[in-house]
C-alpha cells in the first residue's frame, strides 16, 4: 500500500466528512427556508402584526388571528419557568454547595429519570395526577368552576418537564465558580447562604439568564404533554385555570387534515415557523453566552 | 438574622430537592399502578382485533414493532451520520477553528427545535418528493431529530480525548483518517451512551412521527406502508371515550416507561463506568 494512497483516502474521506457536516447545518438552513415558503401564502394581504395580535382566528373564513394560541403558549411556559425556576435554583445550589457526594449519586438518576420520560408519559400523569387536583382541590378555592384542562395544569407538567434541564445546567455554571472565592467570603466571617448568595449566585448571573432562556425555548415546542392537560380552546385566556391552546397543540391536532384549505395550511406552517424563529434565536444567544462561560472556566 | 437565613434556605434546599423526588415517584407510581392492573400478555403479543377500538381483545404489538422498526433504522443511520461528524469535528479541525464553532452551534440549536416543527417541516418534504406517511417517512424524521442528539453527546466525550494519543499514532506515521480506529476505541463507552440517549428520545417522540409515519393496526411490511407507534398508541387510545381502550393507553405508557427507565439506568451506568477510567 503506497504512502501516496493513504494520504489521498485521508484526503478523500475528509472531504466526504465536510460534505456531511455542511449537510447537517445546511438542514437548520433548509428548514427556515421551507417553513417560510410554505408560510408565505398566509402573507399576502396580512400584516404579521395582524397575524399574531388579531384574536379573531376563523380558518374558514380565512382569518388567521394567532393572538389566542400566541398567549396560550406565553401563559403555558410563564407558568413552567415561575414553577420550575425556584426549585431548581435550591436543588442545583443545594448539590454544588451543601450536599456531601452521595446525595448525587441519588439525586443524578432521578434527573436522569425526568429527562428522559417521554412527553406522552407526562400527559397521561398530567391528565391522572394534576388535572384532577386541580378541578377537585385547587380551583373551587378560586373560581366557580374548573375542568382542570387548564393553562395551570399545562403550566406544571411542562415546569416539572424543564426541571432535570434547569438543574443541570445550574449545577454545571456553579461548579464553575473557583473555590478561592468560596473560601475569602467565609473566611470574612460569611454564612455559608450569604457565600453563595454574594458569590456563586452573583458570579454566574449571565449564565442563569441564558439557562432560563434555553429552558424557555424548550418549554415553547413541548406538544404532546401540554396538549393533553391544557384543554385546546382557542380563546385568550384570563385566569389560571381556564383552558389554552398554545401554538404546538394548534399545529398537532390540525396538521394534515387541513389540507384541502390550502390558506390553512399557511397558517399552521406559520405556526411553526413561530417556534422555529423564536427557539432560533433563543438558542443562538443564550448558546453563545453559555460557550463563553464555559471557555473562561477551562 | 444571618443565621436564621441560614436555617431557612437549607430548608427551602431540601424541600425542593424532595420536591424532584416527590415527581419522580408520582410519574413512575401513577404509571405503574394505572398501568400494571390493565396489562396482560395479549397486549404486548396480540395485534388489535376486530373492534379492539370498543374495547374488545387484541393488544397493541403493532405499536411495539413499529417503533422497534423506526427507533432500529433510525439509531443505526444516525450513527453512520453522526460518527464522521465528531471524527472530523474533533481530528481534522483544529481545536480554534471558526468551524468547529458555527457547527457546534448549529448542533445545538437543532437540538433545541421542537419535534412538531421536524414533524411539520419533514411532512412538508414528504408531500414534495410524493412520500405517504410510512414507516420511512417516519425513520427519516427521527434519525434527523437524533444525529443532534447523537453528535453533541459523542462530542463531549471526544474534546476530552487525549491529544497525546494523537500524536502517538501521527508518529508512528498514521494518517488522520487512521487514527478513527483509535478514537472510536477509546471513545466507544461515550457512543454507548449517545446511544442510549438516542434510542430514549427516539422512542418516546410522538410529534414528528404523528404527520410522517401515521397510524395502522397492522405490522408494516414495506417501507411504503404506515407504522404505529407506541406513544401514538397511547395518546389515540387515551382520547377515546371507553374505559377498557383507556386502560390500554396505560399499559402502552407502562410499556414505555419502563423500556425508557431501562435505557436510562445503562445510560447512567455506562457514564459511571467511563469517568473511573478517563485518561488525564
Amino acid at each position: 500500500m503506497g504512502t501516496n494512497f493513504r494520504i489521498i483516502r485521508d484526503k478523500s474521506a475528509g472531504g466526504l466528512m465536510f460534505i456531511l457536516l455542511i449537510l447537517s447545518i445546511a438542514l437548520l438552513i433548509a428548514m427556515g427556508i421551507g417553513l417560510y415558503w410554505k408560510a408565505a401564502p398566509v402573507f399576502e394581504g396580512r400584516a404579521l402584526k395582524e397575524l399574531l395580535f388579531s384574536a379573531n382566528w376563523k380558518p374558514l373564513k380565512g382569518e388567521f388571528g394567532f393572538l389566542p394560541f400566541v398567549m396560550g403558549t406565553l401563559w403555558v411556559t410563564g407558568i413552567a419557568v415561575l414553577l420550575a425556576l425556584p426549585v431548581s435554583l435550591l436543588a442545583a445550589t443545594f448539590l454544588t454547595e451543601y450536599a456531601k457526594p452521595f446525595v448525587k449519586k441519588y439525586v443524578f438518576p432521578a434527573l436522569d429519570i425526568l429527562a428522559a420520560l417521554p412527553s406522552v408519559v407526562y400527559g397521561v400523569w398530567g391528565t391522572l395526577i394534576i388535572v384532577p387536583w386541580i378541578s377537585e382541590k385547587l380551583a373551587p378555592l378560586f373560581v366557580e368552576h374548573s375542568t382542570g384542562y387548564s393553562a395551570l395544569a399545562g403550566g406544571i407538567v411542562l415546569g416539572v418537564m424543564i426541571l432535570p434541564l434547569l438543574v443541570s445546567l445550574f449545577i454545571e455554571l456553579f461548579s464553575a465558580v473557583p473555590n478561592d472565592l468560596r473560601e475569602a467570603s467565609l473566611g470574612l466571617g460569611a454564612t455559608k447562604w450569604q457565600t453563595t448568595q454574594k458569590v456563586v449566585l452573583k458570579k454566574t448571573i449571565p449564565g442563569m439568564i441564558a439557562a432560563v432562556v434555553l429552558a424557555i425555548s424548550r418549554a415553547f415546542g413541548e406538544t404532546i404533554a401540554v396538549l393533553m392537560v391544557c384543554g385546546n380552546l382557542a380563546q385568550v385566556p384570563h385566569s389560571l385555570f381556564d383552558p389554552v391552546y398554545p401554538i404546538p397543540a394548534l399545529i398537532a391536532n390540525n396538521y394534515g387534515e387541513m389540507l384541502s384549505l390550502p390558506l390553512y395550511e399557511a397558517a399552521l406552517m406559520f405556526a411553526a415557523l413561530i417556534l422555529f424563529v423564536v427557539v432560533l434565536l433563543f438558542n443562538v444567544a443564550s448558546r453563545m453566552v453559555l460557550y463563553r462561560i464555559e471557555k473562561k472556566a477551562s | 438574622m444571618k443565621f436564621f437565613v441560614e436555617k431557612l434556605m437549607r430548608v427551602l434546599m431540601v424541600l425542593s430537592l424532595l420536591l424532584v423526588f416527590g415527581f419522580v415517584i408520582s410519574i413512575i407510581f401513577t404509571i405503574f399502578s394505572k398501568g400494571w392492573s390493565a396489562m396482560s400478555w395479549d397486549m404486548i403479543t396480540k395485534l388489535p382485533g376486530g373492534g379492539f377500538y370498543i374495547g374488545k381483545e387484541g393488544g397493541f404489538l403493532n405499536a411495539i414493532v413499529g417503533s422497534l422498526y423506526i427507533v432500529g433504522a433510525s439509531t443505526l443511520l444516525g450513527l453512520f451520520i453522526s460518527i464522521p461528524v465528531v471524527f472530523y469535528l474533533n481530528i481534522y479541525l483544529k481545536k480554534n477553528s471558526k468551524l468547529a464553532y458555527v457547527t457546534r452551534l448549529a448542533y445545538d440549536v437543532l437540538f433545541g427545535i421542537p419535534s412538531i416543527v421536524y414533524g411539520a417541516f419533514a411532512f412538508t418534504i414528504m408531500i414534495y418528493l410524493g412520500i405517504k406517511a410510512s414507516l420511512l417517512g417516519g425513520i427519516i424524521v427521527i434519525t434527523l431529530l437524533i444525529i443532534p442528539i447523537f453528535v453533541r453527546s459523542m462530542d463531549e466525550v471526544a474534546k476530552e480525548f487525549p491529544r497525546e494519543i494523537l500524536d502517538a499514532t501521527y508518529s508512528l506515521g498514521a494518517t488522520r483518517l487512521e487514527t478513527i480506529r483509535v478514537v472510536v476505541r477509546q471513545i466507544a463507552p461515550g457512543i454507548a451512551t449517545a446511544t442510549l440517549l438516542s434510542i430514549g428520545r427516539a422512542i418516546g417522540d410522538a410529534a414528528a412521527v404523528m404527520f410522517t409515519a401515521g397510524y395502522t393496526d397492522s405490522i408494516p411490511t414495506s417501507l411504503s406502508q404506515p407504522a404505529a407507534t407506541l406513544p401514538l398508541a397511547v395518546f389515540f387510545q387515551l382520547s377515546s371515550p371507553i374505559a377498557e381502550v383507556q386502560d390500554r393507553a396505560y399499559a402502552a405508557a407502562l410499556v414505555l416507561t419502563v423500556i425508557v427507565l431501562i435505557l436510562s439506568l445503562l445510560g447512567r451506568y455506562f457514564t459511571n463506568r467511563f469517568s473511573k477510567n478517563k485518561l488525564k
